[in-house]
């Protein structure tokens, strides 16, 4: 079995001009004690979504301060995987009815790549429910297994958590991204906030010419103040709304609106969304609705960087690491008080959070009329970020569980 | 340069967050928590947040005030809790007293306030320290130096500020070793006064050094920024 080729490699020593020496000091302290340390890391997917994207980077990373990792991709027909994404369907709470033909073929795919993949390690981390069954695996030994759950699991359709629990159960932890997604479980459940990497496409610098390109492709005019929101066509992410506030304050500032997102051309959801969108913003020259490949990092990057406020006005939301995108690049950030956007955007200080179509326009309006206090909550912004959603950060609290895990059964 | 018997060793610190069992959306279950919570949970929302969020320097101090500031919407309430100053409990359980006591008299003066559902619920959480040497250490004031300039921001806040815990007293690492280490015990107390809820990590750190130059200076009057060792 062939563990996942990393797509890019970027040195640990390039995130010294972000974080700082000291800081990479720091990791290189963490990981010491754990010099030759086996690592699994296993998920269901290796390209696409962002456990894959943050996998990539995290895997090289690590192996680089001196522990062995491997990352393992579970490998499903499509019956599998029609089974597990309807089963995180459910566990994001949407009604569903499983059959027991469903839960055997979960067991099915499970018990083939049990026969696949080597479990051997010391530390053995599983991403999502896909995976989670291989914990059945875990043999009296030493080794330390933990569940990595991406997702909110705080309303999840009962049959398939009652299915899924025991397995977790078997676990040394559990590691959710906001303690609203956590259950009540009887192994120890940590908080691991997702993080951005600083030097990615997405999120480093970029040359002043090519935001300037991108704003004339788009003819968005660089001169007025530009007000955008970065996200898929979904109806939890209240495109319409935005559409809404902005007309408020269009009636005080001569600004322009960016909406940008993908995912509307193979979901016919997005596809009916972004019609309801086109239809709310016709007649105005002023509003852009940008349906973006499904990747375009640079585009978004650009977009992000040229805009005077980022608006995220959910309505739901798991963590939102949209928001702190826009807060690495220093923007003032306005956004609803939903999952995970509180822990990023604290009120006041590193953003400003709204209710209501009508709180997003005062807020907005308001930073529009206090430009310097809107560069204050960009800086802090952006140091929040540095300080605990940076990819930097994420490596920390994995070696932190590790050395965690290694005292504790030592003693 | 004087010689300290017993050298200063640097350590690292890194905190993993434990999600808890409690939440509250009230200020009434606040008060709840307080009471019930770990001295981990105590420490995650007041010294370990202060860490996390050192660079906010207007008003921010701890996790309760600001949630009943942006959650609860009790302006004066979040104001008192703000005002604690962690630097003044050598132990958990005298701040868990002062946090209770200032939320228990507030729901008693406006019990109208006390089951009002707050915005969003607080979850409480606990914090997991895990510490490792540095790998440097120092037995004079050139190589005090050397180490804070080396220091990662949980590295600086853990002997800092968490330290006074640990020592139970009202001094941090760094003062106690150079009042008992090299009987400088002026330096000792004017790094004690740097106010961290006004600085950041990085300003605070940098008060520090001015400090340390400067006794430096005292002893040997070439003496620039750059240890010995460095120059």
């Amino acid at each position: 079995m062939t563990p996942v080729q990393m797509a890019s490699r970027i040195p640990l020593a390039d995130y010294a001009a972000v974080i700082g020496a000291a800081e990479l000091d720091e990791l290189r302290a963490l990981a010491r004690p754990l010099h030759g340390r086996t690592v699994t890391m296993v998920n269901s997917t290796a390209v696409g979504g962002g456990v894959a994207e943050i996998l990539n980077r995290l895997v090289p990373l690590t192996e680089e301060l001196g522990l062995r990792i491997r990352w393992d991709v579970m490998t499903g027909g499509d019956d599998f995987f029609e089974v597990t994404k309807a089963f995180h369907n459910a566990l994001h709470g949407s009604p569903y009815h499983p059959e027991p033909r469903h839960f055997d073929v979960f067991r099915a795919y499970t018990d083939l790549n049990l026969h696949r993949l080597s479990l051997d390690s010391e530390f053995v981390v599983i991403h999502d429910p896909q995976p989670a069954a291989l914990v059945s695996a875990r043999k009296q030994s030493s080794a330390h297994w933990i569940w990595r759950c991406h997702i909110d699991l705080s309303h999840p359709d009962p049959a398939v958590w009652e299915f899924l629990e025991p397995y977790v159960s078997k676990y040394d932890g559990a590691i959710f991204s906001s303690p609203e997604f956590a259950r009540q479980l009887s192994i120890p459940q940590y908080l691991f906030h997702p993080a951005i990497d600083p030097l990615s496409e997405k999120n480093r610098d970029l040359p002043p010419e090519f935001v300037a390109e991108v704003l004339s492709r788009y003819q968005i005019d660089p001169l007025r103040p530009i007000l955008t929101q970065i996200s898929r066509f979904d109806r939890l992410k209240d495109p319409v709304g935005v559409i809404r506030a902005y007309r408020i304050v269009k009636r005080y500032f001569d600004c322009q609106l960016v909406l940008a997102g993908g995912g509307a051309s193979d979901d016919p959801e997005g596809a009916e969304v972004l019609k309801e969108v086109r239809h709310a913003a016709a007649g105005d020259a002023d509003i852009k609705v940008l349906e973006l490949p499904v990747w375009a990092p640079l585009e978004v990057n650009a977009l992000q960087r040229a805009s005077t406020i980022v608006i995220q006005k959910s309505l739901r939301e798991g963590f939102g690491l949209t928001v702190s995108e826009a807060l690495w690049k220093r923007k003032p950030v306005v956004a609803s008080a939903v999952g995970g956007i509180p822990t990023q955007v604290i009120h006041k200080h590193t953003g400003l959070l709204a209710h209501s179509v009508e709180g997003t326009a005062y807020q907005i309006r308001f930073l529009l009329s206090h430009p310097e206090i809107a560069i204050r909550l960009g800086e802090r912004g952006h140091d929040h970020v540095k300080e605990n959603f940076l990819i930097t950060q994420k490596l920390k609290r994995y070696l932190t569980l590790f050395l965690m895990l290694t005292r504790s059964s030592r003693a | 340069m004087n010689s300290a018997k017993t050298r200063f060793d640097f350590f690292t610190v890194s905190h993993l967050t434990r999600i808890g069992n409690l939440s509250a959306s009230t200020l009434a279950e606040l008060l709840t928590g307080l009471e019930q919570c770990s001295d981990a949970s105590i420490f995650h929302h007041t010294f370990q947040t202060l860490s996390s969020h050192h660079f906010l320097t207007e008003g921010f101090s701890n996790d309760f005030a600001q949630w009943v500031l942006a959650d609860a919407n009790r302006d004066a309430l979040a104001e008192q809790l703000a005002a604690l100053d962690i630097r003044d409990y050598p132990s958990i359980a005298a701040l868990r007293e002062d946090l209770c006591r200032v939320v228990r008299t507030f729901c008693e003066q406006h019990p109208e306030y006390a089951r009002q559902s707050a915005l969003e619920r607080f979850f409480f959480c606990e914090s997991v320290e895990v510490t490792v040497p540095f790998g440097f250490a120092a037995a004079n004031l050139d190589e005090f130096r050397e180490g804070i300039v080396r220091l990662s921001h949980a590295s600086f806040f853990f002997h800092f500020i968490s330290s006074r815990l640990r020592l139970q007293l009202r001094t941090n690492d760094f003062s106690h070793w150079l009042a008992n280490g090299l009987g400088l015990m002026a330096l000792a107390e004017n790094i004690n006064r740097i106010d961290i809820y006004t600085n950041t990590l990085d300003s605070a750190r940098a008060k520090l050094l001015r400090l340390l130059d400067r006794e430096r200076r005292k002893h040997d009057p070439s003496a620039d920024g750059q240890p010995h060792s460095a120059r």
